[in-house]
């Protein structure tokens, strides 16, 4: 029996290895043929190309390593905005889902059913052509001014791509973290609510201090699923001309022919960017369990 | 003698045709103790539950120290009548991610905008008065079902309630943590306070109650005094009860 595991174990080895040996003899291949070799030299040389927004100042003399650092800023600032608002914008709607009142309940299922319907893509054009750029120059109390140049909110000017992309991933996820925040709060037994009830409090405190630090336990695995697919859905944002990381790395790619490079540069962001995001969640999972246990 | 609730026709069917209140009046009286008795599925429960809103009516009306509530009644009715009224349940329902201290405060602080401060210093008297002062610090799951059940009845009483419901407070204890609740609410009772009590505790109904209520089929039964009810009760129906708790 003992024989029989190690030997198993001993052919899925072989079977990986093979598999690795594999890719990096296509990657060598591939390298020989286009007879540029790896390196990341190029990553010095100009650009040579502009980018419509850039969170730090760049022109088209500066290096692709700093095009490609502006992408990633870009993508870092559009997931950031998205994971903030598409959390607010989930936990009203799943709270929603599970209120008393019929309006409220029925508004936030139907937002859950249409958004989950659709493809990302289809609703990321749709904010973009149909939504932004289709508005009139409305200014709209002063503080927020909409047109089809970009929203400026407190001095702030956004640009419709950026915008379109950010509505888009928020109100795309927010649907998914509804379901999952009413998921946590069907999971809290009934008599906590009647429980705070019974002592005069009300439907939205009750909701804040006793139901959702029940539910907490229940959601934040699912969250952070959630809060991963947000940043790696944030590359659709080339479909509508956002200058993002992976717009930038395409544009680099097309000019330059490392495509090798490219990819690789690209998925370490990735991963970094996730890693990062995983592990802050993991930390709030801890801090969320360790206070559950010493209650315990 | 001034009447604390009064129902006039209580209905309530959670299955349409099936009614779990069934045209229920009577009388609670400000300081007097009302055990509720019945077999299960009777609509005790359900009765005690309608007093403070838990369990919204299909029919008939009521009036809580003075407010009415019916079938139509709003949200901030409710929460008037939940100020003033306490309530224990069966299974505890104390809030497990809170100290037993914030279990008790939170309300006295959000409702009635008492300062921290008052508010724990009241919150550890009524520890004291349930016998459990030095258990404020620690966390429901950490307490015994009596003690937790204690805590349950502070924390209701931190409201300085006018009326306390109990819904079959020593149904989930094991039995030799009965009476330490028990004990609890004879204390309350004999401050005079106006309590209704679903239970099955022969002996504190018997000794506690100023009246005893027999539920059968979402109907009152008959209403007596604890000393007819169980010596010579009125109905057959309920002799046959208490004949079946009695073996």
């Amino acid at each position: 029996m003992r024989k029989r595991r190690v030997l198993v174990q001993l052919a899925l080895a072989a079977l990986l290895v093979g598999f690795a040996a594999l890719l990096v003899n296509n990657l060598t291949v591939n390298l020989i043929r286009t007879g540029l070799g790896l390196g990341f030299g190029w990553l010095g040389r100009p650009a040579g190309f502009a980018l419509a927004e850039t969170a730090l100042p760049y022109a088209p003399s500066d290096s692709y390593l700093w095009a490609l650092t502006i992408g990633w800023l870009n993508s870092l600032k559009v997931i950031v905005a998205g994971l903030a608002l598409a959390t607010l914008l989930g936990v009203g709607a799943g709270a929603a889902r599970s209120s008393g009142n019929r309006l409220l309940r029925s508004l936030a299922g139907g937002y859950v059913a249409l958004i989950r319907q659709v493809p990302l893509l289809l609703q990321l054009l749709f904010w973009y052509f149909v939504a932004f750029l289709g508005f009139p120059e409305t200014p709209v109390g002063g503080l927020i001014k909409l047109s089809n140049q970009g929203i400026a909110v407190l001095g702030l000017n956004l640009s419709v791509e950026f915008c379109a992309v950010l509505v888009g991933l928020t109100v795309f996820t927010g649907a998914s973290i509804a379901e999952i925040v009413r998921g946590g709060i069907n999971a809290v037994p009934r008599g906590q609510w009647e429980a705070f009830r019974s002592l005069g409090l009300g439907e939205g405190l009750g909701l804040r201090r006793i139901v959702l630090p029940q539910a907490l336990p229940a959601i934040l695995p699912a969250l952070t699923s959630q809060y991963l697919n947000l940043a790696k859905n944030s590359t659709l944002a080339i479909a509508v001309g956002y200058a993002d990381l992976y717009a930038v790395s395409d544009t680099t790619i097309t000019q330059t022919g490392r495509a090798i490079e490219g990819f690789l540069l690209l998925l370490a962001s990735f991963l970094l960017l996730n890693l990062l995001i995983s592990g802050g969640m993991a930390a709030v999972n801890g801090a969320v369990l360790g206070r559950l246990r010493r209650s315990r | 003698m001034t009447v604390a609730i009064r129902a006039t026709d209580l209905v309530k069917s959670y299955i349409p045709g099936v009614r779990a209140l069934d045209g229920v009046s009577l009388d609670v009286t400000c300081g007097e103790v009302l055990v509720v008795m019945g077999p299960s599925g009777s609509g005790k429960s359900t009765l005690i539950r309608t007093f403070n809103g838990l369990e919204p009516l299909d029919g008939g009306e009521l009036d809580v120290l003075g407010m009415r509530l019916d079938a139509a009644h709003e949200e901030h009715q409710v929460r008037a009548i939940r100020k003033r009224v306490g309530m224990v349940f069966q299974q505890f329902n104390l809030f497990p991610h809170l100290s037993i201290l914030d279990n008790i405060t939170l309300a006295p602080i959000k409702v009635q905008k008492r300062a921290k401060a008052a508010a724990e210093q009241r919150a550890i008297e009524l520890l004291d008065q349930m016998g459990i002062r030095e258990q404020a610090r620690k966390f429901p799951a950490q307490l015994s079902g009596g003690q937790q059940q204690r805590v349950a009845i502070a924390r209701a009483l931190a409201l300085d309630p006018e009326v306390m419901l109990f819904d079959e407070p020593t149904s989930a204890l094991d039995p030799e943590r009965v009476k330490e609740v028990l004990d609890a609410m004879r204390q309350l009772a004999r401050g005079g306070m106006t309590m209704v009590v679903v239970t099955h505790e022969l002996g504190f109904a018997r000794e506690v109650a100023d009246r005893v209520m027999f539920m059968d089929q979402g109907q009152v039964v008959e209403i007596s005094d604890p000393e007819t009810f169980f010596s010579n009760a009125k109905e057959e129906r309920s002799r046959k009860f208490l004949n079946q708790m009695q073996h």
